[in-house]
């Protein structure tokens, strides 16, 4: 099912904001064409480690990084790397679904190839396929220049993938992508992630263990701050080789 | 199971003991509404007192010239001829340059105040660019006359007229004095509006536009621009109309480097005069009642002017704030 | 890996250079400002000045004594006038202020806020020079009153605002009417950002000049009681800096020094007071 060369690579990576460390010393390898999920309970340092991925953590105040992420081996924290340059290779998908107000349903997919300044008529043929991609197209087709906010949540979220897609990153990551989200639209979101994974390496942060064990091949767990357990899917959740990891997916705690 | 006899129940004092639940002392209650609502209507007695004030001491010019008052070119107090014509001309003028030059740089400051610079020296920063908006027009005035204007003399205006004195804009003779020197002083003063509630508006726009655009790999500037912006669109816009409806309204700064001469010419570097700074100039010495209606019916003018521009941007910043609450 | 484009990276930083260089510029003119007034008005500003009466016109020398004492009187006046009304009129606002009737009452406070200065002056010319047929100060103090009556209305309404609803109906749970939980409750939680909205309120219009050139006008005397013409710091700067005397314009200087330097103080004292109490109630 997946690649067995590494896409992604965490090295020892430390990461905190003034005095503290919302994550310290994590070390993993996340695999090509495969989804990892992220899991541990709220303030573990999930979305800490997800956002160190894209070189998003260090915009908050006072944040900072120590240690290394590789993507096909390049460093992404090397001195001459612009971060702006990593976000176009790795996308993100956030938490409630952000379309952009001012923009139509078209408009919010290409913005991110407007920036590259792609001339019209190849962005029409992108924004069909990035829709379609995000399982949207047919649902918008006929109102592609209405505004995004007419959409329901589950479509926005969608929205917000087709948009991530349009640049066509390598990587995708998701914070918690259908938390905000009824139980039906977080269905067609985990399909989605299901058939994304064929073409990009998926890294989802999810607080839902179920959600996790359907979707991904490999989990990470982490607590407090660090990495307990990182394993093939159905062994941490059958047979977790660290107590804690299995207290945790046996629900004692968390 | 023996009576507790030891605790006396202590009583609150007769005076502040609940009473019976009749209605009995609802006055006081009723008396402090009608205090506050006096006030409330005392606020819209005086302002409807100030409109027809405004109108009844213009009556005899209005009656007199009718509309074409404000398209009358001459005023001239001897013959008793006023038109308003070359005070809106230079009002509108100074105005317009002023949002010129001020809405650059009030909108390139308030963008950096928002966007870019950290918290702490955001607020500080904008603590001291809203104390200049606390700085008295008169004394703009002041430091128009005995420095700005200088200034000009000795440096703006010899390279604009190098550069751009093909235009009738910049033609003919420089006094200081001028609608050129108005304009400007009136930029500066109304910068900080301008800064203070476009940062306010930005401010306003929720952080997922921001992540959604940086996550795309958008530059810094990409995202304030290309989404930041036009989410707060709306509010920018009402705070240049606000600003533009204090600069029409300003009277001393202008009046003091203006030139005070009721004429219209095209080139910004000659003398003018506006609405506000003729009150000021000949109200008290206004020998007629016929002379004076005039100058109340200029200061009608005005007041219509400033009640239409405040009024459009009352509307653009609520509207902003509404969407933003979304 | 590539890089952004080259334009797109020049851009940014463009533009984040000038929008730097624009807050610099806003900022380089107000400490200009404070700094020009401050060496040319500092020294003139002595005892004579503060306490002297002007001289004859052409002679040098004397200081603005009563245009102190003349602005206090205004000012005092005005607050006495505008923030009371202001103030009651914040207060049904906030308390009282769902409705028609309520929103009539925002929008012409909105609308009186805007009127300009100059335009008041004329108000206050009409209301009481032209039937008392001379200039005082009461005509000044009213034409500055009535244009504090918005500002006192807004910072009013938004303080009492900000007082919890717990707070409101824990006093009218102890069985208190509703007046006296207003005044015994709310405004005292409220007093500092009350006293805070005076201060702001009045530097706003300390500083007016166009309202009083033709109500209080101005006087080169003590102008004792409230019926005459009163001199006024604002205007004798404006006078004294349109004439043809160097001796006038060194005190113009002074006294814009000293206008401006008084009202920045009670800025700041409000704001400090602000940030205080803010700390001081959570």
């Amino acid at each position: 099912m997946s690649a067995s060369r590494p896409k992604l690579t965490v090295a020892s990576l430390t990461a905190g904001f003034g005095e503290n460390a919302a994550i310290r010393d994590i070390s993993l390898e996340l695999h090509a064409n495969a989804v990892t999920a992220i899991i541990g309970p709220s303030g573990c340092g999930k979305s800490t480690l997800l956002r160190c991925l894209n070189r998003m953590h260090e915009l908050g105040a006072g944040a900072w990084v120590k240690g290394g992420v590789r993507l096909d081996g390049d460093d992404l924290y090397g001195a001459p790397v612009d971060p702006v340059q990593v976000r176009r290779r790795i996308g993100m998908v956030f938490q409630r679904p952000n379309p952009f107000p001012s923009l139509s349903i078209f408009e919010n997919v290409a913005s991110g190839l407007k920036l590259s300044g792609m001339p019209r008529k190849d962005l029409e043929a992108l924004v069909q396929s990035s829709l379609e991609q995000a399982a949207l197209w047919d649902e918008v087709k006929d109102r592609l220049h209405r505004s995004a906010l007419a959409l329901s949540g589950g479509q926005q979220q969608r929205l917000c993938i087709a948009r991530a897609l349009a640049v066509d990153p390598q990587v995708l990551l998701m914070d918690e992508p259908a938390s905000a989200l009824d139980p039906i639209a977080t269905a067609r979101i985990e399909e989605l992630i299901h058939e994304l994974k064929r073409r990009l390496t998926v890294v989802v942060v999810t607080h839902n263990m179920q959600q996790a064990a359907r979707i991904s091949s490999h989990t990470a767990f982490l607590y407090m701050g660090e990495l307990v357990e990182y394993d093939r899917t159905e062994v941490l959740f059958t047979n977790p080789k660290v107590r804690r990891t299995e207290d945790y997916v046996t629900g004692k705690f968390g | 199971m023996a009576v507790d006899t030891q605790v006396a129940t202590v009583r609150p004092p007769l005076a502040y003991r609940a009473r019976g639940i009749l209605r009995g002392l609802q006055t006081g209650d009723e008396a402090a509404y009608l205090i506050v609502l006096t006030s409330a209507m005392a606020i819209i007695v005086l302002t409807g007192l100030l409109v027809l004030e405004l109108f009844w001491n213009s009556s005899l010019t209005r009656h007199a010239f009718g509309w074409s008052f404000l398209w009358g070119r001459t005023w001239d107090p001897v013959f008793q001829k006023f038109g308003a014509l070359p005070f809106i001309y230079g009002t509108v003028v100074t105005s317009a340059l002023a949002l010129l030059l001020a809405v650059p740089i009030g909108l390139g400051s308030a963008l950096f105040l928002a966007e870019l610079a950290p918290r702490r020296l955001s607020d500080a920063l904008t603590f001291l660019v809203e104390l200049l908006a606390a700085v008295p027009s008169v004394i703009y005035g002041l430091l128009g006359v005995f420095v700005l204007v200088p200034f000009l003399e000795a440096w703006v205006v010899p390279a604009l007229k190098a550069t751009l004195g093909f235009l009738p804009l910049f033609q003919g003779r420089f006094e200081g004095v001028s609608l050129f020197s108005a304009g400007v002083v009136l930029a500066i003063m109304i910068v900080p509006f301008i800064v203070s509630v476009s940062r306010g508006v930005l401010l306003a726009v929720p952080n997922d536009i921001r992540e959604g655009a940086l996550a795309l790999g958008a530059t810094r500037w990409e995202t304030t621009w290309r989404f930041v912006m036009p989410s707060a669109r709306k509010g920018i816009f009402g705070s240049i109309f606000l600003a533009l409806a204090r600069a029409l309204g300003e009277t001393m700064a202008v009046t003091m480097v203006i030139g005070n001469t009721p004429t219209i010419s095209t080139s910004l570097l000659a003398p003018g005069y506006t609405i506000a700074a003729v009150i000021a100039n000949e109200f008290t010495e206004a020998t007629s009642d016929f002379y004076i209606h005039a100058l109340v019916e200029l200061g009608l003018v005005l007041f219509g002017l400033t009640i239409l521009i405040n009024g459009v941007a009352r509307l653009l910043i609520l509207t902003t704030s509404r969407e933003a609450a979304r | 890996m590539s890089g952004v484009s080259f334009r797109r990276r020049a851009v940014n930083a463009v533009m984040l250079g000038l929008m730097g260089l624009c807050t610099l510029l806003a900022v380089g003119v107000l400490l200009f400002i404070l700094g020009f007034l401050f060496v040319k008005g500092a020294s003139s500003l002595n005892w004579a000045f503060l306490t002297k009466l002007p001289k004859p016109v052409g002679e040098s020398g004397g200081g603005m004594a009563n245009a102190i004492l003349g602005s206090f009187k205004v000012l005092a006046l005005a607050t006495a006038i505008g923030f009371p009304i202001g103030f009651l009129a914040g207060v049904y606002l906030s308390e009282y202020g769902h409705g028609p009737f309520p929103a009539v009452v925002r929008y012409v406070t909105d609308l009186l806020n805007g009127v300009p200065s100059i335009v008041m002056g004329v108000f206050a010319y009409t209301l009481v020079v032209l039937p008392m047929k001379h200039f005082s100060a009461i005509a000044g103090g009213l034409a500055l009153g009535v244009m504090m009556i918005p500002i006192a209305v807004r910072s009013t309404e938004e303080f009492l605002r900000g007082v919890p609803r717990d707070l409101r109906e824990a006093a009218m749970a102890l069985g208190s009417r509703k007046w006296r939980s207003i005044a015994s409750v709310v405004v005292p939680t409220a007093a500092q950002g009350i006293l805070t909205a005076v201060m702001l309120d009045l530097a706003r219009v300390a500083g007016e000049t166009a309202p009083l050139l033709f109500t209080s006008f101005n006087n080169r005397f003590w102008s004792p009681g409230w019926n005459q013409p009163t001199a006024t710091l604002p205007v004798m700067i404006f006078t004294y800096a349109i004439s043809p005397y160097d001796d006038w314009h060194r005190q113009a200087w002074a006294a814009g020094f000293l206008l401006l330097a008084s009202i920045f103080a009670i800025n700041i004292a409000a704001r400090f007071l602000v940030s205080r109490g803010f700390s001081h109630s959570h």
